[in-house]
């Protein structure tokens, strides 16, 4: 078998080989690794949802605030519903909010950072102002601004994080564009009458893929964030969705008295594994595609 | 170590060197061995991948992680370094051995001031800081550095590349090292400034008593700078001898055809092609039975693919191992048929003229005159070569041409029509008959796209063709530029820096276009490429009657492919005329210091001559002739007060000096004779 793939008359292709290598990098990564089991470990429940939860996520129960580690495992809420349930049908709402507002935010990046980088100039002396400006307010204070005026809603949530992040993406992509713009194929693109858009999009965006997808996955985890936070203000997802920031919002009054830990503290795990899973994803992503 | 003023600087027995990737050990060296005595020079050639750099980083236990020295002995004044522990081996790198490599802008470091780099050479064996200051001015005294006080004070982006170069030579010299290696020092230089570094290096040499190891691809440098050379080929010491013997009587198939592919001693186009090595170098590590050059030889029989060749002797420390070296010179040339070059018709209209071409670039508030008042034209089937140093002007001229970079002034007319300053506003008929190559393929091909998609495209925004028939068109330009079908669905990353270029040129070619830019399109390739490149471009040429603007460095390239030269310094026309007119002069006071920086493989020849400083800023151009600041012929005030008009000296010979042609014809033909005799 050697023996043929020596004949064959392209070697084994130097860009299949670098992809090749490229996947196996990432599967010797650990922190790669790691990351995706953690975050598919809550994709499977966000998809499977409230079927096989060991009991209804918003079934209400007499054994109210139950402890730990009895029949309920994980306890029960201050409605009697059974936490571990909660946690895992939880993971729903916000895994559908974040990525798609990650993706809104990366798409809108990526326009505005190649047109950036491409033409220079005036529009990127203005744009560039813009992006600064929105840069210098905090996420929370726009996100909230743009929510009390549209509404409350997951659309509403999805878009503003969305537009939020999309200058951020720019910057990166216009640094990768920046590069790429120097190098002769973009004035040998331009000498067969090729317009800014193909340039743009065809020549230039699939040479700067690796910086878009490693800043989107970091985006990510900023995201999750994101919702999170705007939903314990009670600006993002609404009740009666089980979703983590929800509970600790509607429990973390019961904390004050020292017991009933258990009602808080598992939602807060949850978020924060997620939001580390993402994390180790996009370290491992970083190390072998900036390498 | 007492007897080790007698020990040869350098001695390599048998090394072996491998890479090991993906889990298996490749050989880059192949039993390499050879001497070099203290204060001798030794030069190792040999096309890239054939593993000189790999033996320079192997001598200073200086390899990649994944490589080792698999066998053999590497001793430096006899200390074999292979068993040195780090200790000893961080002493011998301070005290015995100096590396001098090709980018001096990345050996030092940016963000320390000279002085203090120079001055970490001598700290680091102990020397106190004020002490070892006033030793780095001395260093850089040593280099000709004229004013070493203000360059320790600047930070190295301050200093031109020569100026930089020349730091680090003072750096690696400043322990007085028994052996200095250079890889490839002067090809990122200009050939003035090369000229001056070289002749610095060997100044250096002789007062230093140092053993040099020169490593180069440019058989003209190891001519001028080393008395014994060694050629590598596959990792493997192919032929051994003095400079003169190996170079005027090679003795290994290897070394003929790489003397044969570089265009020299005045060849032209119209004398005939030139010869090129067919075939490619081994993939790393392949094993090899036989002669590692058979699969490439012309004159390889049964036995060379069989049985590794002996080293034969053939007297005064000459070697080479080929079966057949006597045969060696006898390789039979790859002939071609002769070309019928179009010819040149100019008493008509020019294909292309540009006139008056003016060029200002703003830069930090300060204009920058990059082309002034360039006038020049092209008839359809004719080369215009272009040189100049860096700087000169020539990519801006070759930019501006094009449309990429509007001109600030003057206009460019294409078979008699206005041309548009800018790409964006001129017709796709236009943008058709206007094309480039570009240096570094690399850069100039996109990455991501496979060679079918870049020829499709290429042909359907050029040729207006599609479907079908761009398939067809695809075929056909990959069958002229000779890029074998098997590769339409590689991206360049597969293909090697040849086939990387003939693709670029089949892309340029894709609408018939007839104007042809080409952008110092072979200084990227070894020289069996670049000749067999050279070759295409002529036969395209003489298939189609394009015309080229032809812009390199390599006065042999651009002698070899141009039918008139002309010579920009500082965005101005210097000189233009036919090139056999403007390369045997009379000539400018500048393309005779241009000509004579040039190290040739037949030596001697031209006395050099020196030109004084370096490029003056664009930014701030001399008053007068701009020339004049480093002109060797400079006649009085006239030079600095009054610019020389571009007049016609002779039939089709124009050139900006003050001093009368027949003065230089004079002038001239005295150097030629001083050297001769």
């Amino acid at each position: 078998m050697n023996a043929v793939a020596a004949a064959a008359p392209v070697q084994p292709s130097e860009a299949r080989v670098a992809r090749r290598e490229t996947v196996a990098a990432l599967l010797r990564s650990k922190t790669f690794i790691a990351g995706n089991l953690i975050v598919g470990f809550w994709v499977f429940w966000a998809i499977v949802g409230a079927h096989l939860t060991p009991h209804d996520p918003l079934a209400q129960t007499s054994s109210v605030l139950a402890r730990p580690f009895g029949h309920y495992w994980l306890g029960t809420d201050s409605l009697g519903r059974d936490v571990l349930s909660r946690v895992l049908a939880g993971a729903t709402s916000i895994m559908k909010i974040a990525p798609l507002a990650t993706l809104l935010g990366v798409a809108g990046g990526t326009v505005v950072g190649l047109v950036t980088g491409y033409f220079r100039g005036f529009v990127d002396d203005a744009l560039g102002r813009v992006i600064d400006a929105i840069l210098a307010l905090p996420l929370i204070v726009i996100a909230v601004t743009a929510i009390v005026s549209i509404g409350a809603s997951n659309a509403t949530l999805i878009v503003v994080i969305g537009a939020v992040f999309t200058p951020l993406v720019a910057r990166t992509v216009r640094a990768a564009v920046l590069a790429e713009r120097d190098l002769d194929y973009v004035p040998a693109a331009r000498l067969r009458g090729e317009r800014a858009p193909y340039i743009m999009f065809v020549e230039i965006l699939p040479n700067v893929l690796g910086p878009i997808i490693v800043e989107g996955t970091v985006r990510l985890g900023y995201a999750i964030f994101a919702v999170a936070g705007l939903t314990f203000l009670g600006f993002g997802i609404q009740p009666p969705s089980p979703d983590w920031s929800l509970q600790i919002a509607e429990n973390y009054a019961l904390l004050a008295g020292g017991s009933y830990w258990w009602t808080v503290l598992f939602p807060g795990l949850a978020v924060a594994s997620l939001v580390i899973g993402v994390n180790l994803v996009a370290d491992g992503l970083t190390q072998v595609v900036e390498r | 170590m007492s007897a080790s003023a007698f020990e040869p600087a350098l001695e390599l027995v048998d090394v072996d060197v491998a890479y090991k990737v993906r889990g298996i050990d490749r050989q880059v060296l192949r039993g390499v061995s050879l001497t070099i005595e203290r204060g001798h020079s030794y030069g190792l050639v040999g096309e890239s991948g054939c593993g000189k750099s790999t033996a320079a980083l192997a001598i200073v236990q200086y390899l990649p992680r994944n490589g080792r020295v698999r066998a053999g002995e590497i001793r430096i004044a006899g200390r074999d370094v292979v068993s040195l522990t780090r200790p000893e081996l961080r002493r011998l790198r301070a005290d015995d051995v100096s590396m001098v490599y090709q980018n001096p802008g990345s050996a030092l470091n940016p963000s320390i001031r000279v002085g203090a780099q120079v001055a970490e050479v001598f700290t680091v064996r102990g020397v106190k800081k004020a002490e070892a200051l006033e030793l780095a001015r001395g260093a850089l005294v040593k280099v000709q550095i004229a004013d070493p006080g203000s360059v320790l004070e600047r930070y190295p982006h301050q200093l031109s590349g020569g100026m930089q170069q020349r730091v680090v030579i003072a750096m690696a010299l400043a322990k007085d090292p028994t052996l200095l290696i250079l890889d490839e020092p002067t090809t990122g230089l200009d050939a003035t400034v090369e000229a001056e570094v070289l002749d610095l290096v060997a100044g250096l040499q002789a007062e230093f008593q140092t053993a040099v190891l020169f490593i180069s691809h440019n058989l003209g440098v190891i001519a001028k700078m080393c008395e014994q050379v060694g050629v590598l080929y596959a990792g493997r010491l192919v032929e051994e001898g003095s400079v003169d013997r190996v170079l005027h009587e090679p003795r290994h198939p290897y070394t003929v055809g790489l003397l044969r592919c570089i265009p020299r001693g005045g060849a032209r186009k119209d004398h005939g092609r030139l010869d090129t090595i067919a075939g490619f170098l081994p993939n790393l590590g392949e094993e090899l039975p036989g002669c590692v050059f058979a699969p490439r030889c012309t004159l390889a029989k049964e036995i060379c693919h069989t049985e590794e060749p002996p080293l034969h002797a053939l007297g005064g420390g000459h070697v080479s191992r080929c079966h057949f070296h006597e045969e060696a010179e006898q390789l039979p040339r790859v002939e071609a048929a002769q070309l019928e070059l179009p010819a040149i018709e100019r008493n008509f209209e020019p294909l292309l003229r540009f006139d008056d071409l003016g060029k200002v670039f703003r830069q930090h508030g300060h204009h920058v005159h990059a082309l002034v008042g360039v006038s020049a034209a092209i008839w359809p089937g004719e080369a215009l070569g272009l040189v100049g140093e860096s700087g000169s002007g020539k990519t801006t001229l070759a930019r501006t041409l094009l449309g990429i970079v509007g001109p600030t002034s003057g206009a460019v007319t294409l078979d008699g029509k206005a041309l548009e300053g800018r790409l964006g506003q001129r017709s796709a008929d236009e943008i058709r008959a206007l094309q480039i190559v570009f240096q570094n393929p690399d850069s100039a091909l996109n990455r991501r796209h496979s060679v079918r998609r870049i020829l499709r495209r290429a042909l359907r925004k050029l040729a207006g063709v599609s479907g079908a028939a761009a398939d067809r068109g695809m075929i056909d330009l990959m069958h002229s530029v000779r890029l074998a079908e098997r590769y339409v669905s590689a991206k360049p990353g597969q293909l090697s820096g040849g086939l990387k270029q003939r693709l670029a040129i089949a892309r340029a070619f894709a609408g018939e276009p007839q104007v042809v830019v080409c952008d110092e399109p072979t200084s990227a390739l070894d020289v069996s490429v670049q000749a067999a490149i050279l070759n295409l471009l002529v036969e395209l040429q003489a298939e189609r009657r394009v015309a080229y603007l032809f812009i390199s460095h390599d006065l042999g390239v651009v002698r070899y492919i141009s039918d008139r030269i002309a010579v920009l310094y500082l965005g101005r026309l210097m000189e233009l005329g036919p090139a056999e007119v403007v390369f045997d002069g009379p000539h400018h006071p500048y393309t005779e210091a241009l000509l004579s920086a040039v190290p040739t493989i037949d030596g001697g020849g031209r006395e050099r001559i020196k030109l004084a400083g370096e490029i003056p800023s664009a930014a701030e151009p001399p008053s007068g002739c701009v020339f004049h600041t480093r002109c060797h012929r400079k006649v009085g005030e006239i030079c600095e007060l009054e610019e020389p008009p571009l007049v016609e000296v002779e039939g089709g010979h124009l050139m900006s000096c003050h001093i009368p042609i027949e003065e230089l014809r004079v002038l001239q033909a005295g150097r030629r004779e001083a050297a001769t005799a």
